[in-house]
Order: structure tokens, then C-alpha cells, then sequence
């Protein structure tokens, strides 16, 4: 009985690993081996973080637009309100993170509380 | 030879520092990002879901250790709670975790140099994901070459024990807080990298591909679903590369 339980517990880890860690660690490896004689000067080094960065933010965009979990019961538009209210605080005012986070979190809060859906 | 590539001032404590003191710093500077609190937040949501999603405890943690990944973690926990065959699952993890490749490109020209083994840039790279890389790339190019590593290593060791600490507290958390809180808890991750994508742009091909990218994602989610990230990456970084490069001149 016990035996049985670990096995389970074992065989879930093992399968989290496989599903998880061997699908996520070589692609960091690969980037290693990539960048070996890579100057960051250099063309290919301003394309690929161009990439990265269109990419991250696709991510991001996907996040607010089609979100998961209790953010998808937020109302679009006040998704999207927050979305620019903490990125216009962040540019405007001084460029300091925490305050666009703050602003813009604050955003959603108030205006579910105060307009429901 | 310490600072001479002349991207930023130095900090003060760099000067005749060893690869100790970088370490420490690293430790230290940790606490005062921003993104740190973010993540914690971002990670206690994550261990809510992985709850709700039918984990437990250990496996939550043991997720969040192995792929140290946000994205990559919610894809996995999100098509278990879907019951998605195994293979869907390591597909969806998979191609979460294909934007670690440009990431990783990135990052390394500003950790190598440092004279420590091989095998250590190998294992430092699994700090890779959004939040280490966005502040490494704020705080690294001014830092002297020899310590970047070890500040590095310090800074992104908080950021792991972190994330560890919160996808636990975020798992015996779930179902005490109220559907608003847990939305405000979800909403930290994109607000927060946006802004840090911002912060970390250096030429207007940068500030392009965060314009680009934001609008092509969710466009090519609605119709390429599966490969939306990647080809974001490469058809939006691909043009901002070339608006970049023709203001440039």
C-alpha cells in the first residue's frame, strides 16, 4: 500500500520532469552554445533582441487580452484601461517600475469594485 | 581591463572587489527590485492555480524549481487541469520555453568572462526567464566584466529561493482570497513586464519590438494558435530589427 503510494508519487515526479524540465532546459543550453562568439555589437546580436523582445511582448499582450484563471472574469475594457494606465505612469512619470505596477493594478481594482463588470 | 566597455558608470563598490563581494552584492540588490516583490506575488497566484488545477504541495514547488519559467509552468499545470494528453502537454511546454533560446543569446556576451568554469555558465543560464533577465540586462553591462557572473549568480539565487517560498505560500493561500484579489494577482506579470520591456529597450528597433510585438500576439494567438509566440517573435523582432536599422541611417 504504501509502496504503491510512493510509486505514484515517484512516477508523477518523474513525468513533471519530463513534461516540464526536459522540455524548457535545452532550449537555454542551445542559447549558450549559440551565443558563444556572439559580440553584442554586433547585427545579428540587435536582430535577435529585437526577437526576444517582439516575443515577450506578444506573450504579455496575450496575457491581458486573453487571460486565464479570475483575470478572465475582469472585463475587457478594464483590462486593457489598466493595461495602459500603468504603462502611461510607468513613461511619464519618471520611468520608475513600481509606480507603473501600482498604477496600473490599482486601475483594475478600482474600477471592478466601483463598476462591476 | 574592469569596466572598460564603457556602457555605464561602475558602481562604487566594484572597485577592487573580488568575486565574493559581487556575489554578496548580487544577494543584496535583490531585495530592492521591484520585480523580486512582483514575481513573489506572480508565483503565489502560480501556486494557486496548481492548486485549484488538482497538485499538491511538492509538486507545485517542484514545478516552479525545475522550470523556473512562469509561462512555461502555468502551460504545464493548465493542461493537466484540462486533461490533456501527455503529449499536448510537452508541446505546449515546449513551445513556452523556445523564447528562452533568444533570452539565453542575449544574456551570455554579459556573463562570460568572468574565468569561472564551463560547466557554471551552463547552470546559471536555468535562471533564465523574464524577471532575471530584464534586471540582469539593466545592471550587468555596467558592472566590470570579471564580476558579472558572481553578482549575477547572488541576484538570481534570491529571485529562485523566492519563487520557491511563494508558489508554496500561494498554495496554502488558494481559495482565501477573493476572485478580485486573485485577478489583481494575475494582472502583475504583464504589467510588470511590459513596463520592465520598456525599461530595458536601448534603440528604437527595441521600443518597435515591443509596439510590434504587443499588437501581432494576440492577432496571431486568435489564428495560428500554438505557434503565435514564436512567429510574434520572429515576424515582429524582424520588422522592428529593419524599421531600427533604416532609422539608424
Amino acid at each position: 500500500m504504501t509502496a504503491g503510494l510512493l510509486d505514484q508519487g515517484l512516477t508523477t515526479y518523474v513525468m513533471l520532469l519530463l513534461l516540464g524540465a526536459v522540455m524548457t532546459e535545452p532550449w537555454r543550453w542551445a542559447g549558450v552554445w549559440l551565443a558563444r562568439d556572439l559580440d553584442v555589437e554586433s547585427e545579428v546580436f540587435r536582430w535577435v533582441k529585437a526577437v526576444s523582445t517582439a516575443l515577450v511582448a506578444g506573450l504579455v499582450a496575450r496575457m491581458v487580452v486573453f487571460p486565464i484563471g479570475a483575470l478572465a472574469e475582469v472585463a475587457p475594457w478594464i483590462r486593457y484601461a489598466a493595461f495602459g494606465a500603468g504603462l502611461a505612469v510607468y513613461v511619464f512619470a519618471g520611468r520608475h517600475i513600481l509606480w507603473g505596477v501600482l498604477a496600473g493594478t490599482a486601475t483594475l481594482l478600482l474600477a471592478t469594485a466601483w463598476l462591476g463588470q | 581591463m574592469a569596466g572598460s566597455d564603457g556602457h555605464a558608470k561602475a558602481p562604487a563598490w566594484t572597485k577592487g572587489a573580488g568575486r565574493r563581494t559581487a556575489f554578496l552584492r548580487g544577494v543584496m540588490s535583490a531585495p530592492t527590485t521591484p520585480g523580486l516583490f512582483i514575481l513573489f506575488f506572480a508565483m503565489i497566484g502560480f501556486g494557486a492555480l496548481a492548486r485549484d488545477a488538482g497538485f499538491g504541495a511538492g509538486e507545485a514547488v517542484f514545478i516552479t524549481a525545475s522550470l523556473f519559467q512562469l509561462p512555461g509552468q502555468v502551460a504545464l499545470v493548465d493542461q493537466f487541469g484540462r486533461g490533456a494528453t501527455i503529449a499536448a502537454a510537452a508541446f505546449a511546454v515546449a513551445l513556452t520555453a523556445i523564447r528562452l533560446l533568444p533570452m539565453t543569446v542575449v544574456l551570455m556576451p554579459y556573463l562570460r568572462g568572468s574565468g569561472l568554469p564551463r560547466w557554471l555558465e551552463y547552470a546559471s543560464v536555468h535562471f533564465v526567464a523574464i524577471t532575471a533577465w530584464v534586471e540582469s540586462l539593466k545592471r550587468l553591462p555596467a558592472i566590470p566584466v570579471p564580476l558579472r557572473l558572481p553578482f549575477y549568480l547572488g541576484f538570481a539565487g534570491v529571485l529562485c529561493v523566492s519563487t520557491i517560498t511563494a508558489t508554496f505560500v500561494g498554495y496554502h493561500v488558494a481559495g482565501q482570497v477573493s476572485p478580485l484579489v486573485s485577478a489583481a494577482l494575475l494582472f502583475l506579470t504583464p504589467i510588470y513586464f511590459v513596463c520592465s520591456l520598456v525599461a530595458t529597450s536601448t534603440s528604437s528597433a527595441d521600443y518597435w519590438a515591443v509596439l510590434i510585438g504587443t499588437v501581432l500576439g494576440p492577432i496571431l494567438f486568435l489564428y495560428l494558435p500554438g505557434l503565435d509566440l514564436l512567429l510574434t517573435g520572429l515576424i515582429g523582432g524582424t520588422l522592428a530589427y529593419f524599421i531600427g536599422r533604416w532609422r539608424r541611417k
